[in-house]
């Protein structure tokens, strides 16, 4: 079944009753995976009563780092090992330029996929904007719940108890 | 800060966007000046590749000139850029916010600039690909070995790490723009750089903690750049002046103090040509002024014990070279130029908060010091090669030409350029973080006193 999605909007001073709407969302039966809060500007984390969001992005960097130093290795000794150019009678690996293709390409690793855990950590991209209005970037708090379209009537309705001005109603997924 | 204007969301939205949504009058004019200068050091370049670099002033022995001086310039610039916003933002400092931004970017255009003046001189410049790891067909690879790999490697690193730095931090923005751009385009592509942004808490979250975590990353990145880039000179055992082992922490601090420079100085211009006054409070410049004393004279102490350690051993090569730097004609004027504009003149300006909370007087200072701190590459890298070596044959002097000269203005274009069509289409203080300042700042009183207080917790 398509999912539908509906955004309550709260003015800026309507904090309280934005969180109030979260919980009164919760005592009606949704889930916290359902309803959301949208802000245009970052908000102490609980100030709406929400769930801390969990993440594993402190995950990534080190992956990428490992990848980075494999790659970096492989790079300068295997190029070295193809290509033995005998320097002054010593070593074909030469492990200070070694070191220093080898610590880029870590660096590399780890800042590319850290990128790459923030922005699937953050649920981006996103190609359904769902219910969203443009006020939230200029201070309107919206609370916006995705469920099945049969529920949405309820939701909109407990948002409305809760003082969201306006109410929309929006696709999530076709 | 003890000074604020407290503004609404919406007013910091129509502020901030203001050049981005519209286009001031003088923007145009700004942009075809910047092309010409291009184009006429494009131009310059073209010649350069259809003569052969004959057309420069390189000339044996003083086969680097002014296109690595240049290198070494756009790269400590871009260096105070990530290591401003990087510093700030791990330290917390609340005068970050406006400032970051502006940092970051430079820094990117910076390094775009830095590389392109190898371009420049490396006179063939379509073997530059062999540099990169290509394939094992044409019976060659690149040799590691080579500082010439290792510059590319962290210079590129660099580059990558601080172009998605300043994207990840800049999505908020976009989101921002794409609510308000007009137009049947405008915000379509706005809505996909923005990849969809909403402002969940944990959308919020992991902006914050991307924050802390990518300049954590690329701090050590910005470390090993300009090491990589002093050791150019200091493997090269030949050359009297370059085999020194202070050049990385040396080459490191002459880059912060002249890419923080840089910063207060791009600061002053965006705070004019954008009218930001209410975001660029006479407080980020009385901090940026501090900042740069420090910097300034952490400098200073090593390019004194650079010097002392080359007197020290007494060497009469070491010693020839310092003498041509000090008190031969020509060098000897840049050497009286580069000490007063880099340090003597600006630090002690700098100890007047007077002057640090001006951005005029802090534009002017921050000028001169990039001019002493060009200076001071050249002159780290021509005296040292123009000197006579033992068994030498052929010994020409180095005169820069015409050629270098448009060249080399080229890349000053370029950087402007970057930075004006940056900030008219996105924007150039970060929205959401002057939103977030507002957001967290009080008023407490205290005793008979009301003072201003930031609250934030640490995510």
């Amino acid at each position: 079944m398509a999912k539908r999605s509906v955004l309550g909007l709260f003015t800026e001073e309507q904090v309280d009753e934005a969180g109030d709407a979260l919980e009164a969302l919760a005592s009606a039966g949704y889930t916290t995976t359902e309803y959301e809060v949208l802000t245009g500007t970052p908000y102490p984390e609980g100030t709406f009563g929400e769930a801390e969001p969990k993440h594993k992005l402190f995950r990534w960097p080190l992956t990428g780092a490992a990848c980075g130093f494999i790659i970096g290795l492989v790079l300068t000794a295997g190029s070295q090992l193809a290509f033995p150019l005998v320097t002054g009678g010593k070593p074909i690996l030469s492990i200070p330029p070694m070191a220093i293709i080898m610590y880029e390409g870590t660096m590399l690793g780890a800042i590319i996929f850290t990128i790459i855990g923030i922005l699937l950590e953050s649920r981006l991209p996103r190609l359904f904007m769902g219910a969203y209005d443009k006020r939230i970037t200029e201070g309107y708090i919206g609370v916006t719940v995705t469920t099945e379209e049969d529920r949405i009537p309820r939701a909109e309705e407990v948002l409305k108890q809760s003082g969201a001005g306006d109410i929309t109603r929006g696709w999530e997924s076709k | 800060m003890q000074e604020h204007v407290q503004l609404s969301q919406k007013k910091i939205n129509d502020d901030l966007l203001a050049g981005v949504l519209g286009m001031p009058k003088w923007w145009l004019g700004a942009v075809g000046f910047l092309l010409l200068v291009i184009a006429t050091g494009i131009g310059a370049y073209g010649y350069e590749i259809n003569k052969g670099l004959g057309v420069t002033g390189l000339n044996r022995p003083v086969l680097w000139g002014f296109y690595i001086t240049n290198f070494v310039f756009w790269i400590g610039i871009s260096h105070a850029g990530i290591m401003i916003s990087a510093i700030l933002r791990l330290t917390q400092a609340e005068w970050r916010r406006p400032v970051t931004r502006v940092a970051e970017v430079m820094t990117i255009f910076s390094l775009m600039a830095a590389l392109s003046n190898i371009m420049f001189h490396v006179g063939r410049p379509w073997r530059l690909f062999w540099v990169y790891p290509y394939d094992f067909s044409r019976g060659l690879f690149m040799n590691i070995r080579s500082p010439f790999v290792w510059d590319p490697s962290a210079v590129m690193t660099y580059l990558i790490g601080s172009t998605l730095f300043v994207y990840v931090a800049l999505i908020p923005d976009i989101a921002v723009v794409r609510d308000r751009a007009t137009g049947k385009f405008a915000p379509k592509i706005y809505g996909m750089l923005c990849l969809g942004w909403r402002g969940t808490p944990r959308q919020w979250k992991l902006q914050a903690i991307a924050g802390i975590l990518l300049s954590a990353l690329v701090l050590p990145v910005f470390v090993s750049v300009h090491s990589i880039v002093s050791w150019d000179f200091a493997v090269a055992i030949g050359v009297e002046g370059w085999h020194s082992t202070i050049f990385a922490p040396y080459f490191i601090i002459g880059a912060i103090h002249s890419g923080v420079s840089a910063v207060a100085m791009i600061m002053a211009l965006a705070m004019w040509m954008w009218k930001l006054d209410n975001y660029l409070r006479p407080d980020h410049f009385d901090a940026i002024g501090r900042l740069l004393i420090v910097v300034a004279t952490t400098w200073f102490f090593f390019f004194f014990v650079e010097w002392i350690f080359a007197l020290y051993t007494l060497e009469s090569p070491e010693l020839a070279l310092r003498e041509l730097q000090v008190f031969q004609a020509p060098y000897m004027w840049l050497f009286l130029a580069f000490l007063l504009t880099s340090f003597f003149i600006p630090v002690p300006m700098w100890l007047f908060k007077s002057v640090r909370r001006s951005p005029g007087l802090m534009f002017l200072s921050t000028i001169l010091v990039n001019i002493g701190m060009w200076l001071e590459r050249f002159l780290i890298i021509i005296p040292g090669l123009a000197r006579r070596q033992p068994l030498q044959f052929d010994w020409g002097s180095y005169h820069p030409s015409i050629v270098e000269i448009l060249v080399v203005a080229e890349t000053f274009a370029f950087v402007a350029l970057g930075m004006l069509l940056f900030s008219k289409f996105f924007p150039i203080i970060p929205i959401f973080d002057m939103k977030e300042g507002m957001q967290v700042r009080e008023e407490i009183k205290i005793g008979r006193r009301i003072v201003p207080a930031s609250i934030r917790e640490t995510p």
